[in-house]
């Protein structure tokens, strides 16, 4: 199955010369807020993928989960320095990934979950992949020179990882009598999660209204589409009227986050203000 | 009969003795092939177990850039692992023989990946040091007789000198750092320096297979020359970075023109092949686990492969 194959790793520094755009102060602080809630997810759903490293159901596997954990940082790293170039106070992508507590994180909930089986993981990934691509896919767009520039180079990344799941999640659905099972386990673990990805917080409101966010209306249905085909692909059902949990975006997170930023900043938290 | 078996023999050693590379289809002697899937099945696995080790501080590196990197280097690990087992493979040996072999017990991997990692710094010296005599084992390997196996080793090696560069790196910003910062470095250095120089096996009069594997060119030097020429490079490394190399009887000899360095410790060596090593238990349950709990998914992706190829033919 070497459908994701090996890759040259990403190291380059993701400094993207972007201008710093000539927003009114209100405006600037709704586009930082707003890109430091993309870059909070990309890191947080990262990181979760990366505790697979080494532990995969098959190399192959452990590899492609390696790559998207891997793109999904490099995206991070980008966001995080167009958050502090905007804000401008000094702050570097560092700062923001290791200095910040769990209630200052506003990834939603979703990316957050335990990885659970490898079923709870590609369903994971799946609900968000949908989401992050025709995020993505619009942002491109954006009036935001920050957001369209960060957005056009990921989305490329982006349409690797929803064929990735998509596929896997087919694979699985209509796999063994077993698989079935687990995935339809997995759609009951997550799919109260992906409501949250929709629903527009009031920065991605006044963000919406300034020109600057596509209408989350539109992804919802574009992402709909997309589970629903690979949803019967897979012969699974997609639940209805399911009671959507929210609370990420505002900074309410499951407890879950504690521990994930405990792992994360443990050696910058441990010896502050150390060049690594 | 027999003397067609001798003249294929002959030609073999005669290829091998001029250098020229043997290829999947050529005929080989058995003991040759069994050799050769032994070895390069165990450093297939080495890479595998190597993931462990490091993958234990992903989670935890200290910058963006850091994990990133960390994560791209395991990632390269598991890279090598599959065309190593794709080389293992071109011999008649199958993957899945190969793993079981590895979870039982019978195949072994490089003894280094038995060490816990403790500090940060460990990254650092784990891409410094075993990166680094891996790479002095492994760069005469491009050179070896197999084919296939010595078109991996090229890229393997390619690879494994930019992670050196990259743990050196992380032992100099250590190095160049806060108190702390520098303790960690040499408390590291002082774990791996010992169990690195252990990688290049045992002492040649205790290294049975290294005559046979020379003159068939699967190997091209012996332990012992690897690893002074190992000490020798590292010596002024470490100096360099202001480590304090943990042996007292290391001195430069002026006549051999290398260093003189200490005994090793072949009591510990011996103990973590045979199993005793701080980490030996843990690292095969953990792979163990990851193909038990995996063992599903397989199932699943091969059970679906059969729908879809049945389908086709019904359409």
């Amino acid at each position: 199955m070497p459908e994701h194959g090996h890759k040259t790793p990403h190291l380059q520094e993701h400094l993207l010369n972007i201008p710093v755009p000539d927003y009114a102060p209100e405006l600037r602080q709704l586009v930082f807020d707003y890109t430091l809630q993309l870059a909070d997810t990309s890191l947080i759903l990262g990181h979760r993928l990366s505790e697979w490293c080494g532990h995969g159901p098959i190399l192959e596997q452990d590899l492609a989960m390696a790559n998207i954990a891997l793109d999904l940082i490099g995206e991070t790293r980008s966001l995080y320095q167009y958050a502090a170039t905007l804000e401008g106070k000094g702050r570097t992508e560092d700062d923001l990934a290791y200095l910040r507590s769990a209630v200052e994180y506003k990834n939603p909930l979703l990316v957050e979950q335990p990885n659970g089986d490898f079923g709870d993981t590609v369903m994971r990934q799946f609900l968000f992949d949908g989401f992050h691509y025709f995020l993505l896919k619009a942002l491109k767009h954006s009036s935001d020179q920050g957001l369209s520039a960060i957005a056009a180079k990921s989305f490329k990344e982006a349409s690797y990882h929803i064929k990735w799941s998509s596929e896997w999640v087919i694979r699985l659905g209509d796999g063994t009598e077993e698989s079935k099972h687990r995935m339809e386990k997995a759609v009951g673990n997550l799919w109260m999660y992906s409501g949250e990805l929709f629903m527009m917080t009031d920065t991605e409101k006044q963000l919406l209204e300034a020109g600057i966010l596509p209408d989350y209306t539109s992804i919802k249905q574009q992402w709909d589409e997309h589970v629903a085909k690979v949803f019967s692909e897979a012969t699974l059902e997609v639940p209805q009227q399911v009671y959507m949990q929210q609370g990420g975006k505002m900074g309410k997170h499951s407890e879950h986050l504690g521990y994930i930023l405990t792992e994360l900043q443990y050696l910058q938290r441990t010896y502050p203000g150390l060049e690594w | 009969m027999e003397e067609v078996q001798v003249n294929l023999e002959e030609q073999f050693e005669e290829k091998v003795a001029q250098d020229v590379r043997i290829e999947p289809k050529d005929w080989m002697p058995e003991a040759y092939r069994k050799t050769l899937i032994r070895q390069i099945s165990q450093h297939a696995h080495s890479e595998i177990v190597g993931m462990l080790p490091e993958g234990n501080w992903i989670t935890r590196a200290p910058s963006l850039k850091r994990k990133a990197i960390l994560l791209s280097k395991v990632q390269d690990e598991a890279g090598h692992g599959l065309y190593l087992y794709s080389a293992a493979e071109t011999l008649g040996a199958s993957r899945d023989q190969m793993i079981a072999d590895l979870h039982s017990g019978k195949a072994k991997y490089s003894s280094i990946f038995n060490y816990p990692t403790l500090s940060w710094a460990d990254i650092g010296a784990i891409g410094w040091l075993v990166d680094g005599a891996a790479i002095m084992n492994q760069v005469p390997l491009c050179r070896t007789s197999y084919g296939p196996y010595a078109r991996a080793m090229v890229r393997v090696c390619k690879e494994e000198s930019f992670h050196q560069r990259q743990g050196f790196e992380i032992m100099m910003t250590l190095c160049n750092g806060a108190t702390e910062q520098k303790e960690m470095a040499q408390e590291a250095f002082n774990r791996w320096w010992w169990p690195t120089l252990m990688m290049f096996g045992p002492k040649d009069e205790e290294s049975p297979n290294t005559e046979q594997s020379m003159r068939w060119r699967i190997k091209r030097f012996t332990n012992d020359e690897l690893r002074q020429r190992f000490v020798d490079m590292m010596v002024p490394q470490a100096e360099y970075l202001g480590l304090k190399v943990p042996d007292k009887d290391l001195k430069w000899n002026e006549e051999k023109n290398g260093y003189d360095f200490g005994p090793i410790d072949w009591n510990e060596f011996w103990n973590v092949v045979k199993g005793n090593g701080p980490c030996n238990k843990q690292r095969i349950q953990t792979r163990v686990k990851a193909h038990e709990e995996g063992a599903w998914v397989r199932e699943a992706a091969l059970a679906h492969a059969e729908k879809r190829a049945a389908r086709g033919k019904a359409a």
